[in-house]
This record gives C-alpha cells, structure tokens and sequence, in this order.
C-alpha cells in the first residue's frame, strides 16, 4: 500500500477539502492505484537533466514585460459582484479574530 | 441556409452578396441550434442578446461598405471555462453555476472583433478535467453520431455542437488532449497550438504549464481561419509568444510533396485495434500525396503518462485554491473560516476533481516534492527532448488521437486509471508544447470517427495545416 487512509485525511486537510468517510475509502483505492503507476518513473535515470520549469525559452527576457501605461482597474464593484457575501466595499468572511 | 453544412468562406460570400444578413443567420442559428441541442446537451446556455448584438456590428459595417472582420456572422460556440462578460460562465462546476464573468477572454474579445456572433457556452468536464465530458455538474454530453457514447472530453460540447452543426466554429481549450480526443470522438477538426500561441487571459487556468485554447471546425480552413484570429502576442498573458502569427490560409494549398513524416514506433507497436488500420491507411495516404515516411522513436513515451499526471494535478491543486468560498458565488455554511473553505470544497468539487486536488497536493506536500514534481519536470524534459530531436529529422510527427473511438457513458467512469492511460497519445505533444492536431481519418466499421493527429515543432501551425488540407483532400 503506498497511500493510507489516514494519510489521505491528512492531503484532505492540507487541500482544505471536506471528506466524506466514503470518499476516504474511494481516494484512497484511486490514489493507490495511480501512484501504483507514477511509480514507473523511478526507472527513468534523470541524473544530469534539468527540470522543465518553463515550456518555452525562445522568448527573450523582457519580452514578457507589457507597456508600463495606465490602464483603467476592473474597479471594485464588478470585483465584488459575484461574491457569496459582500459588506462595505469587501468580501465578508467567517469571523476571524475575536476581539 | 443549410446551418449544419455552413463554413466560414460560404457565410462571407452570402452576407457579401447580401444573400443573408448577419442578424438573419444569428436567429436562423440559434433557432436551430435550439431547437436540436437536446439531442447531445453541448450547449449549456445560449446568448441570443449578445449574439444578436455581434450580428449587427457586422451588418452596420457591411452597410457602411466596409470590409467586414475574417469572421463576420461566423456563428461560434465558446467552452465554458473561457470567460464571457456578462454571460454565465460554470466550468461544467457547480462551484460556478451562477458565476458571471466582470471581463472577457481574450479569445473571446478576439473573435467578436472579427465579427464572431458567439451563440452560447458549451458543456465540459468539470474544470476541463476529464476525457469524455461524463463529469460535468451538469450532466454528460452525448456524441452526435450515437446518442449512446461519450463525444469525449474535456471539450465535448465545443465538439458536439461543431459536429452536429449547431456552430460553425467553437473554442476549446486543452491540457492534455481535451481539443484533439474529443475533435477525434466527433470527427471533426481540432486544434491545439503551441504553447503560449494563444492567450489564456480568461481561461479558467487547471493547469498553466499545459493549458491552450484552440479551435474546432468541420473542416481545416474554418479552424485555420478561427486560429489565425485568436493567436498572437497579448499583454494580458505574460506566456503568451511574440512570434507573428502567419496567414495559415495561405498553407492551404496542397504542397506536401516531399515533406518527411516520423512515425513513432512506440505508439503503433499496441495499437492493433480497428483505430490502429485506420492511422495506417491514413499514412498510406500521405505516402500517395509524395510524403517520405520513415519510423521514428519517443522513448520516453512509456512515462508520459506518469509525468503528466504529477505536474497537471499538482499545478491543478494551487490553481483550484482560489475556489474557497470567499470570491466565487458558491459557499457553504461553516462556523470558522477553516470550516467554511472545507464545506465549500467539499460539497461543491465533483469526483474527479477532488481526486486530482488530493492527488496534486501529495505530490506537493512536505518530504514528496523531489520524489514526485521535480522527477516529472525532468522527465518532462525527455519528452520535449523526444520531439526536438524527432523535429531535426523529420518535418511532422504522424500519431494517433486515442486507443480507440468514442465509447459509451458509463463505460470507463468507474476506473480513474484506466481513462488516464487512454490519454497516452495526446499527452505527448502537450507536454512537449508542441503544436498538434486531430484530423478525421475515416470511420471504423460501427460507423465511429477516427482521428490521425499531426504534430509539428514549435510555431510550425503553417505546415500542420497544409499538411491536414491536403490529407483532408485526398480522404475525402
């Protein structure tokens, strides 16, 4: 077994997700199973490669710079519009800090 | 007007010729793809107001005798995950069911300028992961030519609705073969460019080292046309190239005598299904047009699958971070904040999704990341290097889009691995940047579409096209 349950709790946890016992079981069969597969990779020799971090280099070093010009902002409101709760000109959350 | 048979030259001659207005065939085209989208569900919703809007830009332009854009009245479908000001955007999420966009993609901005009249969002796999569409929050797609089989996925609606001539175009977009499977599922034509061809600026990002938006047509001009509008350098996406983009119509002409094709042994050597003759025959035709066929090697192929699998999930679980209840219409109840991100996430994520959050933030956590996402990166790098060496003998690499044609729903959804695996083929390319395509290859005996992908080096869509056009020509 490469992944536990108690171990795919814990990723749950860390990824702020919300898990049902049932999807703990199910993860944990599923995540298995695919690092089962991930695991073939431990047969590549990588030694002396560098690691892709970027798809393309052709580009120069600025050229991903834009025009430094004043644009007009998407402004507040329509920033806001689709929030789940709004107050005041921000986001409303849960209350954080007692006080 | 014969909407479903419509293409791009065909509606700008009619609208020249005052044959139609662009407002005529806006309703024309709505009232059809309407009245026959129950059939296969690739529209979620349309936009009749704003595609009614687009239309009469064109006309007023025709009226005042100006040269209408390359894409004037041209009916599209836009995938759900590319934002559209003002109109609902879910990403196939129910997160997202009543997210409305502040701004547009630029793909989007892009084809209204030409004159697109964007008719309305198209279904998807929840957040553009999946490979037959069966996990939108909104239900499955079916395939246009049998009701009882996926139209493949992620970009399933873009491709039914092309299929069943409810578009003309449609945007798509893919990270790991979500353009090209499902055009293949569908048969038609799909597009995926080199990486940063096109701008993703509003493209809800699942990936960002792999994401692209492409186009889908019926045939190659039309998603030549539609291509050559939405590529190029845009400030908004810091990924997105300077190159110039080339008039790819102007490839169109039939010239592949002599261009050198590699076929990849690793991916025919299993391929002994009906799939498997039809790329055979298809190579055969490229022999018959005056290509020089010679075998070629990918030997990092066999870990492709494993490499994509870390670095999509991983860039996977910190894009889909944002989703945590505060910003994007959709929260649940919870007492603390902790717990409001958590409930949120966890009712409003499908399956899929969560399988790959989970399996991203494994691979990320504390004491895995060299084990896991630095081994991919390198590996990543062998298959880019596969390519680049492929590309210094040969002017395209000729491959298959799947391991078989479109299957029915509920054939495959209950093992995650399994449909992985079947993206073995389209990962590839992906993973290298390079440019690909999907291009009808005829059909098996059930009468199911097969696609033969074309793949070519960096920024060589040109040639990809000429190469489609003409193999299009001789199949057809």
């Amino acid at each position: 077994m490469r992944i536990s349950e108690q171990e795919v709790r814990y990723v749950a946890g860390l990824a702020n997700l919300r898990l049902t016992e049932e999807e703990v079981r199910k993860f944990q069969a599923d995540l298995d199973d695919i690092l089962g597969h991930i695991e073939k990779l431990n047969e590549v020799d990588t030694s002396g490669v560098e690691a892709m971090a970027q798809v393309l280099y052709a580009a120069g070093e600025t050229a991903t710079l834009r025009h430094d010009r004043e644009v007009p902002p998407l402004g507040g409101e329509a920033a806001l519009a689709n929030a789940p709760e709004r107050g005041a000109g921000y986001f409303k959350v849960p209350k954080v800090i007692e006080r | 007007m014969e909407i479903p048979s419509l293409t791009i030259p065909r509606i700008r001659e009619g609208l020249l010729a005052r044959e139609f207005s662009a407002r005529e065939l806006a309703q024309e085209a709505l009232r059809f793809a309407e009245a026959e989208n129950p059939k296969t569900g690739g529209y979620l919703h349309f936009c009749p107001e704003r595609a009614l809007a687009a239309a009469a830009r064109v006309d007023q332009q025709i009226a005042r005798g100006e040269q209408p854009g390359p894409l004037a009245g041209v009916p599209v479908a836009v995938k759900d995950v590319i934002l559209t000001k003002g109109v609902r955007t879910t990403c196939g999420s129910r997160l997202l069911a009543h997210y409305v966009p502040p701004y547009d993609s630029t793909a989007v901005e892009r084809l209204e300028a030409a004159g697109g009249v964007i008719l309305g969002k198209t279904n998807c796999d929840e957040f553009a992961m999946g490979s037959s569409n069966e996990n939108s929050a909104f239900g499955p797609v079916r395939n246009p030519l049998d009701p009882e089989r996926v139209p493949g996925g992620s970009s399933g609606g873009s491709a039914a609705a092309v299929a069943q001539g409810t578009a003309v175009v449609a945007l798509g977009s893919d990270t790991g073969g979500s353009i090209r499977q499902p055009a293949s599922f569908c048969g038609i034509v799909g597009v995926t460019p080199t990486y940063g061809r096109v701008s993703r600026y509003g493209l809800t990002a699942f990936a960002s080292s792999l994401d692209h938006i492409g186009p889908f047509g019926r045939n190659v001009r039309d998603a030549a046309i539609l291509l050559a509008v939405i590529a190029g350098r845009d400030p908004l996406d810091a990924t997105s190239a300077a190159a110039p983009v080339p008039d790819y119509t102007a490839a169109l002409n039939g010239h592949v005598k002599g261009l050198k094709l590699g076929l990849p042994r690793e991916y025919l050597k299993d391929l002994t299904s009906e799939s498997g003759d039809l790329i055979r025959k298809g190579v055969q035709a490229f022999q018959k047009l005056g290509c020089e066929v010679r075998e070629i090697s990918l030997p990092a192929t066999d870990y492709a699958i494993g490499c994509y699998y870390i670095i999509c999930t991983a860039e996977a679980s910190s894009n889909l971070a944002r989703y945590d209840g505060v910003r994007y219409t959709t929260r649940s109840h919870g007492d603390t904040l902790i717990d409001m991100y958590r409930n949120t996430r966890g009712e409003g994520f499908g399956a899929e999704c969560k399988r790959r959050i989970m399996l991203g933030t494994y691979v990320l956590s504390a004491g895995y990341y060299h084990a896991y996402y630095l081994k991919a990166q390198k590996v990543r790098a062998l298959v880019a290097r596969d390519f680049s060496r492929a590309f210094a003998d040969v002017d395209a690499v000729i491959a298959p889009v799947s391991p078989f044609p479109a299957f029915k729903l509920g054939e495959k959804v209950n093992d995650p691995l399994q449909m992985y695996l079947s993206d073995i083929y389209t990962i590839t390319g992906s993973l290298a940047g390079v440019p690909c395509m999907s291009v009808p290859c005829g059909k098996t005996s059930a009468g199911l579409p097969v696609g033969l992908q074309i793949l070519c080096n960096h920024f060589q869509e040109a040639r990809i096209f000429r190469l489609a056009a003409a193999f299009e020509k001789e199949f057809a």
